[in-house]
């Protein structure tokens, strides 16, 4: 029954660019997408004639709730002036554009196509956080959104099992919240590029210039403690360990492995992918696991023949702080109980031996979730080509990376492998 | 009108304070909530079957941040509410609100606690429901 999931043919990734990922008044998704469509065009080495892009395929999770706005696949097309181009919209929560990434992929792979457009978009800043909050639990399964559970809520009760099970705490997630700060301060598109540090400085001048009492914090880790500024969100998760509501956009460009080098000096191959599902909260035999990232896991290490230890770098989704680290274990970079072991000890920082979500992340660079999957592949493929500017990793033969994106409340799971061969 | 084994009717059933789920009557296994068929072999040969509602927290949350729905019944930042996890005795897992316990110092809520399923009701949107809500046994 179970046989060796492989590409029909070889897939390249030779362009791709985000928005900037945030909240934003006066722009729409269709400007944020144009935003992210023209920067593409421009990181195509050998350039790119939009007409001759064959599909388009688009992640997006709920612009029905969000926006009152369905059917995007058209609206899209026209946007970028490519109808009568086919289009087609995929949901699976926060991980759509991954799986709008393995449907281009599958398409180039089969031989349909040769030149795919693959997206990701959401608006959601426009809406109230209750909103927000409900819109978002609407991913999870029925019995746990009409029980109450949130999103933040479904991890922060992971999170106590977790804690109960390997004798951590709450406060021993800081290190994954200030990890994700100090990177997205190199991360010019990212929606919080500024550290700990810097923002306990704005608090204290903007106390200042209101003539308040001005705060001040013997550290970082006294700053997250203070629940003044850190709030409870969902206990045992504070503010601060998750991401936040973002708008945003991002496409990225496949193409067929025998025309890549006609765009790119440096195409990317996608030597792995893999996705699973997973059950709701009172299905699962372990809290502290997701079988949706282990199975995405083994079918993308099975195709690539690779495995984790192969991996130098990867951006998993840590939609909160508490997933970052077990997905690090998920993946098979650590150890079960781990994880918050190795975020603690730097293992995970851009200048140690495994670094994760070099882009600031979710929490920092922003969770537009329809856009975030092709967000983290991007964010790969920037740092596999030595593109990813002040965030590069100081890896010296960098040639294979991996993005993990996580969908609901990990019922969706995806594991993209790239490599840089030759 | 007569029961299906769904989603509708693991609702319907806390109207009447009681927790149904289902027993493959082929292979014996037991769901909560209901499903519609039998997973582990397959037979469509289902009966109701009723939880006791008695087991033990297994992991749970504070609920600060609220959506709109319990917004409106009241819920917020200075009135959290809490959910969780329980492991009920016959072996399968659920979800529930957790009451009778202090919603403000959630660590003073211990996991493996024993707990006792209740259905009290709320307004929803105009109409009363009822809800599985545990508290300590």
């Amino acid at each position: 029954m179970s046989r060796t999931p492989k590409l029909g043919r070889g897939v390249c990734l030779v362009g791709g660019a985000m928005s900037k990922f945030g909240m934003f008044k006066g722009l729409d998704y269709k400007d944020l997408f144009a935003q992210a469509f023209l920067e593409m065009l421009d990181s195509v080495d050998n350039g790119l004639n939009p007409k001759d892009i064959e599909a388009l395929y688009l992640g997006n999770f709920s612009s029905d709730f969000f926006l009152k706005q369905s059917h995007l696949g058209p609206v899209l097309t026209d946007l970028l002036g490519i109808v009568p181009r086919p289009a087609a919209r995929l949901e699976g929560a926060c991980a759509s554009s991954a799986l709008a990434f393995r449907a281009g992929v599958q398409a180039v792979a089969s031989g349909m196509y040769d030149i795919v457009l693959v997206g990701g978009l959401e608006e959601m800043s426009k809406r109230s956080t209750e909103e927000v909050t409900e819109g978002l639990a609407m991913a999870s399964s029925p019995y746990e959104w009409k029980t109450g559970f949130t999103f933040p809520g479904i991890f922060a009760t992971i999170a106590t099992a977790y804690f109960e099970r390997y004798k951590a705490s709450a406060d021993d997630l800081f290190a994954v919240t200030l990890k994700s700060h100090e990177n997205a301060k190199l991360n010019p598109k990212a929606q919080f590029g500024v550290t700990i540090k810097e923002l306990m400085a704005q608090r204290a001048e903007k106390a200042k210039a209101k003539g308040q009492p001005v705060p001040s914090w013997e550290d970082e880790r006294a700053f997250l403690s203070d629940p003044r500024v850190n709030p409870e969100i969902a206990w045992p998760l504070r503010l601060f360990d998750c991401s936040p509501i973002s708008d945003g956009a991002c496409c990225l460009l496949l193409v067929a492995e025998e025309i890549a080098k006609g765009f790119s000096d440096t195409p990317v191959h996608v030597v792995g992918l893999g996705q699973g599902s997973g059950y709701p909260l009172y299905l699962k035999e372990d809290l502290t696991q997701f079988e949706a990232t282990k199975q995405a896991a083994k079918e993308a290490y099975a195709m690539s023949g690779l495995g984790p230890k192969d991996i130098q770098i990867a951006e998993v989704h840590d939609c909160f702080s508490i997933a970052e680290v077990i997905h690090t274990e998920d993946l098979g970079f650590f150890a079960p109980g781990e994880g918050i072991k190795a975020v603690n000890d730097g293992l995970t920082r851009r200048s140690g031996p495994k670094p994760i979500n070099t882009s600031g992340g979710l929490k920092c660079k922003g969770h537009p979730v329809g856009a975030t999957g092709v967000a983290q592949v991007l964010e790969i493929w920037l740092q596999l080509r030595g593109r990813a500017g002040e965030r590069q990793v100081p890896i010296a033969d960098l040639r294979v990376g991996a993005a993990h994106n996580l969908g609901g409340t990990g019922g969706t799971c995806t594991l993209t492998i790239l490599q840089k061969k030759g | 009108m007569e029961m299906s084994f769904n989603e509708l009717s693991y609702w319907m059933g806390m109207e009447e304070a009681k927790l149904m789920g289902v027993k493959c009557k082929e292979c014996g296994a037991i769901y909560l909530p209901p499903r519609p068929f039998c997973v582990q072999c397959y037979k469509d040969a289902l009966e109701w079957k009723e939880f006791q509602g008695d087991g033990k927290l297994i992991a749970f949350t504070s609920i600060f941040v609220v959506p709109k729905s319990m917004a409106e019944q009241g819920y917020g930042r200075d009135n959290p509410y809490i959910v969780g996890v329980v492991e009920l005795n016959e072996g399968v897992r659920i979800v529930g609100r957790i009451e009778g316990v202090d919603t403000k110092r959630p660590e003073t809520i211990k996991i493996g606690m024993p707990l006792k399923a209740g259905f009290p009701k709320a307004m929803e949107a105009g109409v009363s429901k009822a809800y599985l809500a545990f508290r300590p046994a």
